[in-house]
């Protein structure tokens, strides 16, 4: 079973559509302090974020140029045809076998038809170039009609030959400016995980009494993978979107401010839509997330409780209550999808709008010889690649959601850290053990003092026995001693220093600790030994396992202590895993040592083992014990009895035996007949 | 509406949903028929314009025939607002086929693992059961959603489009075809490089959640031997392997866009100088040379949409294979198909006739040849070391598993013979740990008995000693949230406890369940447990001697044998196996006070 829900929690951790997408339409509280922040992780990265917007902007132009360059070609290609037409046109009117001498233009020409030919004839031609430019007229009028004329393909190469090169400075260009944000964006996301990893191990212990672990796993992995996305993606479409929106506009007005303004026009239609159309989508869009986690809330609760809902004849409740959120599951979830698939089509619709009427007017104004041809191509090519960069910043929206991921991590590397150690601590030098407390007031909630003034002193050496019923509060006790919550007031001292005035890692140092959380590692079985004392050496590890007796148990393993502990350390057992934190415990080798005695879940060979290991670890040691087993309890030189936080009676078995309180009645009522 | 309420009304199990994932669609046949038409007048509404613009520039511009140019206009209007009818209906159908699409799929998902016994969600584990029920079939959804609305249109639109090509210029078709072609070795080549990266980063990402989990529940050893910086620096090597082939990754997709542009334009470039020379030659309007190039554009523009596909497919087929499992998977338990009634005279009697137990997969059985009868009006128990096969004995009792030999009844009948649902009904169980269900304290305290009254569930949680109900904000209107994670261990137990008590059963099954509870609470409950088990059978899993040594009958177990069976007295004489568990939790002193008062009530007698 806790294989399942520690699954769970693996699970919720990694789900790349649970946390993140649900949080798509969260909204930021303070945006500019966010971008503020994230101004402050990006600041390194100044001189190459300024290089990315260089050449994102230089990629873009020459991309934005070169359909104008494009539609030059074809122009020159209309221009030429229109001269080839024309010879060929002559040339068929011309008797057959007549020669037209060299050097005759076509202005010769119709300076000798105007004698002979037909004078409506001649108006019409006359007409006809009257609506041509007056480059085209003119390089017609001067057309040796004595060759066949081409294609000047001289020009047409020269231009294809610029514009390959423009394609490719491009290309060259665009990567570039790619190349270098990937390294600027994964930087800053590895800088992200580092603060936040580090950032763990600074926050008081009291910080994750109110949070998840899921919480806090998903802002290192989800969270930090939105602000990157965001980062490459939209920093360097915002980029490229507006030089391409400013480029595009001024191409066009170059080409015509009559066909530009009717392209326009459709831009305020567009944005109308999308900005309707976001908002209906996200209203269903979070509907839609809220059915989704419910959903997945009711599969993992009921498939993880099987066998109860199995032995209780919950399947049809289950069932029923699974198709009422299915069903909202679906209503939502089709709006939602019809809504912001509507953005495509609609955009497309006004897409082509836009394609028609430059295509219409474009037309007009081309008989009418305001335009060429060319010309109405390269404005189509723009009209086209002028909707995508709209619709990427419309969706600013997005970027503006992503940054609630970055507010998410901010959030949690603002919090306050453990008060800082004393600027000069004080240093015990071969501490001998004497522990005394001092009038301690203390409570977990600002509200809710649970010890109220509790004083007592222990001779190195002696055992603390800490009792009470489940929930008591017995670990308050431990979470003092090693400084992993301060007293509100009074003091702990350590052959007679407070414990304040040193710091916390030499606190620690003092104590051994044996939790009943048997934490290990995904690493050798050597390794987690090791972690009582990182310099240990091997004789050192294997002589700890020894004491512990567990070093059979470890040569008995597949590699010995170069076996592999998976994750939680499934792969042995509780016992085991106990045994080894023993182990560990001994290795580090303190004069103090604090120890948790529950065992339950173990089997009874292996319990005789724990306890001849635990009962060596406090040879010799100043011992605090979570203690469950009456030998341990009566032979110890001071029981802390623990009722609802607070310690409520202390001294030893006898005198405790003797007041005939909670403690005697306790003891009677567990161990007694 | 009304179709709703139908819909939850008929929440029943249906054993017709399809076997396959494909299969679902077959009930949205008209709808897809639609969809497909719809698409159809996408496609061709926009293959139309490249022609009509074509039109324009031959007759209206070159001809100089400002009506053709009106008339073509207003004809591409028209088609085009065809086309955007078509293009919302594609959408709108999409949108509902693959939402309904989902929505069945997970309805067959959920009721196919409702009838799972625990067999079946041993072999898949509670976990992957979670991600194939939720985020394999979200992702068929999307998949296909995005197949219907984007990637449908692909074959056709660039069928089309080389038709069109074709005859605005057959000669020059080639340079299409070579675009296609660059652009597909360009991106294959990608996609080969960079993929197997993707597994890389996916397994990195793990290991990063793993170290930072790590860290996260090893808070106070890791300040307790002060390796902070250790821990760090794990982490660190981590995040540096995730950043750099990040990098890598990011890198070489940024090469994708360009060089795709790249081809694209080249491509065109290439059209229109090889245009050219057709125009040159008369052989090519120049209208058309422009139409050719959209054309072009179009193409390219539907393979690259299936490329798309190409991606999301094989993650689809994964997913879809991993749901086929579960819908596919046969039922190792079945209920019988004519039950036998229960023999009203044995009420609550459980019996174990040569039972042998061997889990799937497992090579050795973890129960051999139990045999012992539990009777009404008496407490039996269960003990001996992990792993000795406790807790399967009492599962094998609500057909959790079925027996691999020998058998076992209920009520004088075997449980493979019994209608599920009167078994269960007969047995109160309490599970090793307290799982609840969201709601409230009262609707976890009913769950297994819907209809009794406000004071019948106050009284069973007086009896499962849940005192601390009354110091919470709205005491049994209390919100339980998700596994009962706002409650301690200990709590969600005792409810657990109260749970089983409401049923008001003939069989009680305590599954190792009072090891949360302080010895102090262990002994109130058994005390308050006595009067309403007077008369029931009452099967207990326990760890501590102290739990059960009032037990009229107490099984010894040892690695899946039964070692011994009799009460706590004759138990200490006469099993070495008991006695080795007893003075493992007993001091020499109480035990030889446990010896002296066997002694004394024997000689008594």
């Amino acid at each position: 079973m806790s294989k399942q829900t520690d699954a769970l929690k693996k699970i919720q951790a990694n789900k790349p559509h649970g946390p993140a997408a649900m949080r798509l339409a969260e909204k930021p509280k303070n945006f500019s302090k966010t971008m503020k922040q994230l101004g402050k992780y990006l600041k390194p990265y100044s001189f190459k974020l300024a290089m990315v917007m260089i050449f994102a902007i230089a990629s873009t132009v020459f991309a934005i140029i070169s359909p104008r360059i494009l539609g030059n070609m074809t122009n020159q290609i209309v221009d030429d045809y229109v001269k080839i037409q024309v010879h060929d046109q002559i040339m068929q009117k011309m008797p057959e076998g007549a020669k037209i001498p060299e050097g005759t233009t076509l202005k010769d020409l119709m300076k000798q038809m105007g004698v002979t030919s037909d004078p409506a004839k001649i108006k019409e031609f006359n007409d006809q170039l009257d609506k041509m430019s007056d480059k085209q007229r003119r390089e017609l009028e001067s057309l040796d009609l004595s060759k066949k004329p081409d294609m000047n393909w001289q020009v047409l190469g020269e231009t294809a030959l610029w514009l390959i090169g423009l394609y490719i400075l491009s290309m060259f260009f665009g990567y570039i400016q790619g190349w270098i944000l990937a390294g600027v964006t994964q930087k800053v996301a590895y800088k992200f995980r580092r603060d936040i990893s580090e950032k763990i191990n600074r926050l008081p212990l009291k910080y994750f009494d109110t949070r998840s672990f899921g919480d806090v796993l998903s802002r290192i992995t989800n969270d930090v993978d939105m602000i990157s996305q965001t980062l490459s993606q939209s920093l360097s479409q915002m980029i490229t979107s507006i030089t391409t929106i400013i480029g595009i506009l001024v191409m066009m007005l170059s080409i015509s401010w009559q066909m530009t303004g009717i392209a326009i026009i459709t831009i305020p239609l567009s944005l109308i839509f999308i900005m309707l159309i976001v908002k209906r989508s996200q209203k269903y869009f979070k509907k839609q997330q809220d059915s989704l986690g419910a959903i997945n809330g009711h599969i993992e609760e009921i498939y993880a409780g099987h066998n109860v809902v199995k032995v209780f004849a919950g399947e049809k409740q289950a069932i029923k209550t699974f198709r009422k959120y299915n069903e909202d599951l679906r209503e939502s979830a089709w709006k939602s999808q019809f809504l912001s698939g509507l953005m495509f089509p609609i955009m497309n619709f006004i897409g082509n709008l836009s394609y028609v009427a430059v295509a219409v007017v474009g037309g007009w104004l081309a008989i009418n010889g305001r335009i060429n041809i060319g010309d109405i191509q390269a404005f189509i090519q723009y009209v086209q690649q002028f909707n995508q960069p709209i619709i990427q910043v419309a969706n600013i929206a997005n970027v503006i959601q992503s940054t609630a991921a970055a507010e998410r991590v901010f959030e949690f590397l603002g919090e306050h850290n453990e008060k800082p150690d004393p600027v000069a601590p004080l240093i015990l030098e071969n501490p001998r053990g004497d522990v005394e407390f001092d009038n301690i007031k203390f409570g977990y909630d600002q509200e809710k003092e649970i010890i109220h003034g509790f004083s007592a002193k222990i001779k190195a050496g002696q055992t603390v026995a800490i009792v009470g019923p489940t929930g008591a509060g017995k670990t308050t006790m431990v979470n003092l001693l090693m400084r992993f919550y301060d007293p509100w007031s009074g003091s702990i001292k350590i052959d007679g220093v407070d414990t304040k005035e040193m710091t916390r890692a030499d606190v620690r140092k003092n104590f051994a600790m044996v939790l009943q959380d048997t934490w290990l590692f995904h690493g050798t079985v050597r390794e987690n030994l090791g972690y009582g004392d990182l310099n240990a050496t091997q004789t050192q590890i294997e002589a700890a396992a020894k004491a512990a007796h567990v070093d059979h148990f470890i040569r008995s393993l597949p590699h010995g202590y170069d076996t592999v502990l998976e994750e939680d350390a499934e792969n042995i057992s509780s016992g085991e895993k106990q045994l080894l934190t023993i182990a560990r415990a001994m290795l580090a080798d303190a004069p103090m040592l604090i120890l948790d005695e529950a065992t339950s879940n173990v089997d009874t060979r292996t319990e005789i083992l724990i306890q001849k290991a635990m009962n060596k670890l406090m040879q010799g040691r100043t011992s605090f014990v979570i203690a469950h087993r009456l030998s341990t309890i009566r032979d110890a030189d001071l029981i802390l009895v623990m009722n609802n936080g607070d310690i409520i009676e202390h001294g030893n078995h006898s005198e405790l035996i003797a007041q005939n309180g909670f403690y005697a009645k306790l003891y009677n009522s567990q161990f007694a007949e | 509406m009304v179709k709703k309420s139908d819909r939850l009304k008929k929440a029943e199990f249906s054993a017709s949903y399809p076997k396959k994932v494909g299969r679902f669609l077959l009930s949205y046949w008209w709808m897809i028929l639609i969809l497909l038409c719809s698409v159809s007048v996408q496609v061709w509404a926009s293959l139309q314009l490249p022609n009509m613009m074509a039109n324009i520039v031959n007759k209206g511009i070159v001809g100089e025939d400002q009506n053709i140019i009106i008339q073509t206009g207003l004809q591409m209007l028209g088609i085009t607002a065809i086309g955007g009818v078509a293009m919302v209906l594609t959408g709108f159908l999409s949108a509902k086929i693959g939402t309904g699409f989902s929505q069945k799929i997970r309805d067959a998902v959920f009721e196919k693992v409702e009838s799972f016994s625990m067999n079946e969600i041993n072999k898949f584990s509670t976990a992957s059961l979670i991600t194939r029920s939720t985020n394999d079939v979200q992702q068929l959804q999307q998949v296909s959603v995005l197949i219907m609305r984007m990637v449908l249109q692909a074959p056709i639109m660039a069928v089309g489009a080389i038709i069109n090509a074709w005859n605005t210029a057959p000669n020059m078709t080639w340079a299409i075809g070579a675009g296609v072609v660059a652009l597909f070795v360009l991106v294959g080549t990608l996609f080969m490089i960079v993929m197997p990266k993707f597994k890389v980063i996916q397994k990195l990402t793990d290991k990063l959640n793993l170290v930072a989990r790590e860290n996260l529940t090893g808070l106070r050893i890791i300040r307790a031997f002060r390796n902070e910086k250790y821990q760090e620096k794990k982490f660190d090597r981590v995040n540096k392997d995730i950043m750099k082939l990040n990098i890598w990754i990011n890198r070489a997709f940024s090469f994708m866009q360009p060089i795709m542009m790249l081809i694209f334009n080249g491509t065109i470039l290439a059209i229109i100088w090889v245009g050219a020379h057709f125009v040159a030659t008369n052989d090519l309007e120049i209208g058309n040379m422009m139409a050719f190039m959209q054309y072009t554009m179009q193409v390219i523009m539907s393979f690259l949409f299936l490329a798309v596909l190409i991606i999301f497919l094989p993650r689809a087929q994964v997913s879809a294979s991993r749901i086929n499992e579960i819908l596919q998977t046969k039922l190792s338990i079945k209920d019988p198909k004519n039950p036998e009634k229960l023999d009203p005279k044995k009420r609550g009697l459980v019996e174990f006739r040569e039972v042998t137990f061997t889990y799937p997969d497992a090579e050795v059985p973890i129960l051999n040849d139990i045999n012992f009868v539990a009777n009404p009006g008496q407490t039996t128990a269960f003990i001996g070391s992990t792993g000795a096969g406790k807790s399967t004995v009492v599962n094998l009792i609500p057909r959790f598993y079925d027996v691999s030999a020998g058998q076992i009844l209920v009520d004088g009948v075997d449980v493979r013979k019994i209608a599920h649902h009167d078994l269960i009904s007969r047995i109160g169980f309490v599970p090793q740990k307290g799982v609840l269900f969201s709601g409230t304290i009262e609707s976890n305290i009913k769950y297994g008995a819907p209809k009794i009254f406000q004071d019948e569930v106050e009284n069973a949680a007086k009896i499962a000693q849940a005192d601390f109900i009354k110091t919470l904000d709205d005491a049994f209107q209390y919100h339980v949230a998700q596994g009962g994670s706002n409650l301690s261990g200990g709590q969600k137990q005792r409810l657990a406890i109260a749970r089983a008590v409401a049923k008001n059963p003939e069989i009680y099954v305590f599954d190792d369940s009072f090891s949360a509870l302080d010895y102090k609470t262990d002994a109130k409950l058994r005390e308050a447990l006595k009067p309403i088990t007077k008369n029931a059978t009452v099967l207990i899993v326990a760890q501590r001697i102290s739990t059960i040594k009032h037990a009229e009958k107490i099984i010894v177990l040892d690695g899946g044998n039964m070692v011994g069976s009799g009460t706590h007295a004759e138990l200490l004489k006469n099993c070495e196996v008991y006695r080795e568990i007893a003075r493992s939790q007993f001091s020499d002193e109480e035990m030889a006070r446990e010896l002296a008062t066997i002694a004394d009530e024997e000689a008594k007698k």
